[in-house]
């Protein structure tokens, strides 16, 4: 045995009591959805875990419906005290059953345990907790005295931090006074599901989150949906693209959290020992599933050589397999699809001329997998230094000036995140100021609080979540009129102008309230 | 007997020079009654993207201005715009018909809006910025930077107060601007231009077009080097299809206001254009 192997250390799955099938969650109850019921399955493994309810458009009707009840008779009535307090309890159920949460989300994600267990759960309780105790201190939230909620959010989330988007979202949304429709990724719904258990347990009014589970077209009803006020979306730049022309000339208030091709800047003066961590950490973990993942490594030209070397050493002790395992460093890829994609984007890589290395490890037989990857001798016309992979492999290039590094950092449409790494604190800042970018790390990667705002530039979308700017994103001045009823004025403007106007039924061609900013 | 006045020709603006549109077109300004006023340079889709290739030339130095600078300078035009009070004054009362109490209480707000968002360049980023305290041995504050190239569609039914409003707020952060002033009444805008190609501001940072808004902004909303496009003066247009042609690009967009508030002064009309960019950094005494 090598210091290399451990004995298998898999976390116990004994905890969790999952059901055979779950419903739709809708004004309080589990109810029977109207659309063909599909299959979660581990990537891991590929067996099956639960059969999901499909939600069709009556079932999105349903949803909405229940949730512009609760918003007019229950939760915009309530006190901000009393939400607050509801959504304490939320983070404290959360901290309670947040072992079950984690080997849930493992199971149906396939990221590591040590990652659920550390980073995402903890990280959701913290969600509730910060935007709990704001429910009842809006008028400190920036938008002025007695800001008004927008009414029914609907929310689409991805698959990549399944609770944790969960939480992003759910958290800020009715800490401001706002009711919620969400819809979990079709491949990993499993957690929001038993999120809707918690909302139960906390006694949650009915209606005010409803979770229905189903594939693109149940997200695509629910953002389209004439009774929603407010879209969040996180997800891919080409489905965030169609969202914002779909609400085009609505009420309805966007934020969109979409891909990245972030840089990760090493300059020669960097401490190393970290950096490498930070590099490692900033584009394998959670398998490169991180819309904020520093893909683009950006190392100096003189220390280029050392740093790819001992990159490949640490890569070389990454720990691959079953995500349940307290020892994996790298789980599962989420999906058939996912890999094929990576796959694809990787095949490219070597196409077009550059360098691949990948860490020596065994791939399981079942289950979707992708050892840790490196390109080095990469151009920046590439589709790897221009393209999101998502998955578990670096794109080397280098720089020689801080100038030719700011300018390659933002040669590319999106701007979500980006990293520094000097022990020139000068020079760190000056670099921040310039990089295009609405995260940036410096001597570190990837790190995430309920506090700090969260979201892109350009093409990255728009919007921010977290810290006060998240609660914002849920909220309009008091004097923006009642915005709450946009998506009945929507209606009501529709149905008179669907005459003189057949091509645009679904929108209204009158001019949004003042202020309607997005 | 009366002197023989000396009309002026109005051409557009684009990088700090101007020129007349490239399609060689003017249009007719009128005046209230229909008698004639001015031929207006009528911009063509070429000159919409000579005017986007300035702004983007122009946004570096403008953004990375120390907010006081861009304060002094902003409120630098507005010194200008109140030495040239007459002749705006007259222009709105051809232009609009206005009386003269009204072409003057016109300028005035104007200029007293311009005073208030130049006032605002160097404190915006602390009301709209943070310190965040989060859980960890980190240093993180969150600021807000300009979006970048903001294409404007200026209120159509004012000369001078519409097109301050919308232009003065997205200059607060450090963007740059193409702005469609109103078609109606454009002269008014190239005379703003006068007053900026004679102020501090650099050459780029705002950029006039005169003629069709139907015609330009639909160049405009589908420009992939614009960031964002404010509708407010668009509520005429199909300003829904312009919307629609911005989240091609996923430009920020402000929908069209209509009435007399439109664009009225807030700080949610800088705060529009501006991305909030949070830095995180270790702390160590290592």
């Amino acid at each position: 045995m090598s210091f290399l192997e451990y004995a298998p250390a898999p976390e116990s799955r004994a905890i969790l009591s999952l059901r055979d099938s779950y419903g739709l969650f809708i004004d309080g109850e589990f109810v029977d959805g109207r659309g063909t019921p599909f299959t979660t399955s581990s990537p891991a493994t590929e067996e099956r875990i639960a059969t999901i309810a499909a939600a069709n458009t009556a079932d999105v009707d349903d949803a909405v419906a229940a949730a512009r009840r609760a918003y007019d008779r229950t939760w915009s009535r309530m006190s901000g005290r009393d939400r607050g307090k509801y959504l304490f309890r939320i983070a404290r159920l959360i901290q309670e059953r947040a072992r079950e949460l984690a080997v849930a989300e493992s199971l149906d994600n396939g990221k590591p345990i040590k990652e659920s267990r550390d980073v995402d759960v903890p990280l959701v309780a913290a969600w509730f907790f910060y935007y709990a105790g704001w429910a009842d201190k809006l008028d400190h939230a920036g938008l002025g005295a007695n800001p008004r909620a927008l009414g029914v959010a609907a929310q689409v989330i991805p698959w990549n931090f399944p609770l944790l988007m969960l939480a992003w979202k759910i958290a800020p949304a009715l800490a401001a006074g706002n009711t919620v429709v969400l819809k979990p990724a079709e491949t990993t719904p499993l957690t929001a599901l038993l999120f809707a258990e918690i909302v139960q347990q906390a006694d949650l009014p009915p209606g005010v989150v409803n979770i229905i589970t189903g594939a693109g077209d149940t997200g695509a009803a629910l953002v389209a949906h004439e009774g929603v006020d407010k879209v969040a979306f996180t997800g891919s730049t080409a489905v965030g693209r169609a969202i914002a022309k779909q609400v085009a000339g609505t009420n309805k208030k966007v934020t969109l959290e979409l891909g990245g091709k972030a840089a990760n800047i090493v300059f020669d003066d960097a401490p190393v020992d970290q950096a490498i961590e930070g590099i490692v950490n900033g584009i394998f973990f959670n398998q490169g599933h991180v819309c904020c993942a520093g893909s683009r490594l950006l190392v100096q030209e003189s220390i280029h050589d050392e740093v790819v070397e001992r990159l490949k050493q640490r890569l070389s002790t990454l720990r691959l397999g079953d995500p349940l395992d307290k020892n994996t460093d790298i789980g599962a890829i989420n999906s058939a699809e996912q890999l094929e994609r990576i796959n694809e984007l990787a095949e490219a890589g070597v196409d077009e001329g550059a360098e691949r290395w990948s860490a020596p490890c065994e791939i399981p037989e079942n289950g979707f997998w992708y050892a840790p990857t490196i390109f080095t001798n990469v151009q920046t016309s590439n589709r790897i230094a221009r393209e999101e992979i998502f998955g578990p492999v670096l794109s080397v290039l280098t720089f020689r000036t801080p100038q030719e590094a700011i300018a390659k950092a933002n040669n590319t449409p999106y701007g979500l995140s980006a990293g520094i790494w000097s022990d020139k604190g000068s020079r760190i800042l000056a670099v921040a100021d310039q990089l295009r970018a609405g995260v940036i790390w410096a001597n570190t990667f990837n790190r995430f609080d309920p506090a700090s705002p969260f979201g892109g530039y350009k093409e990255s979308g728009y919007g921010r979540e977290g810290g006060r700017h998240g609660l914002g994103a849920y909220l309009a001045p008091a004097t923006a009129g009642s915005v709450s009823r946009g998506g009945a004025r929507a209606v009501e403007a529709a149905a008179a102008s669907a005459e003189e106007r057949p091509a645009r039924r679904r929108r209204t061609p009158k001019p949004a309230k003042k202020g309607a900013a997005k | 007997m009366s002197r023989l006045a000396v009309p002026k020709t109005y051409k557009l603006f684009i990088g700090g020079a101007f020129p007349r549109s490239e399609s060689g077109r003017t249009y007719e300004v009128v005046k209230a009654d229909g008698g004639f006023l001015a031929n207006a340079a009528k911009a063509s889709r070429k000159d919409a993207r000579d005017a986007i290739v300035a702004a983007r030339g122009a946004v570096g130095g403008w953004a990375g201005a120390t907010a006081y600078n861009r304060g002094q300078v902003l409120y630098r035009i507005a010194e200008l715009l109140e030495g040239r009070r007459a002749q705006f004054i007259a222009e709105i009362e051809d232009a609009e018909g206005a009386t003269r109490a009204q072409a003057a209480a016109q300028v005035d707000e104007a200029i007293d809006r311009w005073v208030w968002y130049a006032g605002w360049a160097d404190k915006f980023a602390q009301v709209a910025g943070n310190a965040n305290p989060v859980a960890g041995p980190y240093f993180n504050i969150s600021v807000p930077e300009p979006t970048g190239v903001v294409a404007i569609i200026a209120p159509q039914d004012s000369s001078l107060v519409g097109l301050v409003s919308a232009v003065a707020p997205a200059l607060v952060a450090g963007n740059a601007v193409v702005v469609v002033a109103s078609e109606r009444f454009p002269l008014s805008a190239i005379s703003l231009a006068e007053v900026l190609a004679t102020s501090d501001v650099p050459k780029g940072v705002v950029n006039v077009l005169t003629g069709s808004p139907a015609e330009i902004a639909p160049w405009l909303a589908s420009h992939a080097d614009v960031n964002a496009i404010d509708l407010v003066g668009a509520g005429d247009l199909d300003w829904i299809d312009l919307e629609i042609a911005a989240a091609d690009t996923l430009k920020r967009v402000l929908r069209p206001e209509q009435g007399p508030d439109a664009a009225a002064p807030t700080l949610d009309r800088i705060a529009a254009f501006t991305e909030t960019k949070t830095v995180w950094h270790t702390k160590s005494l290592r």
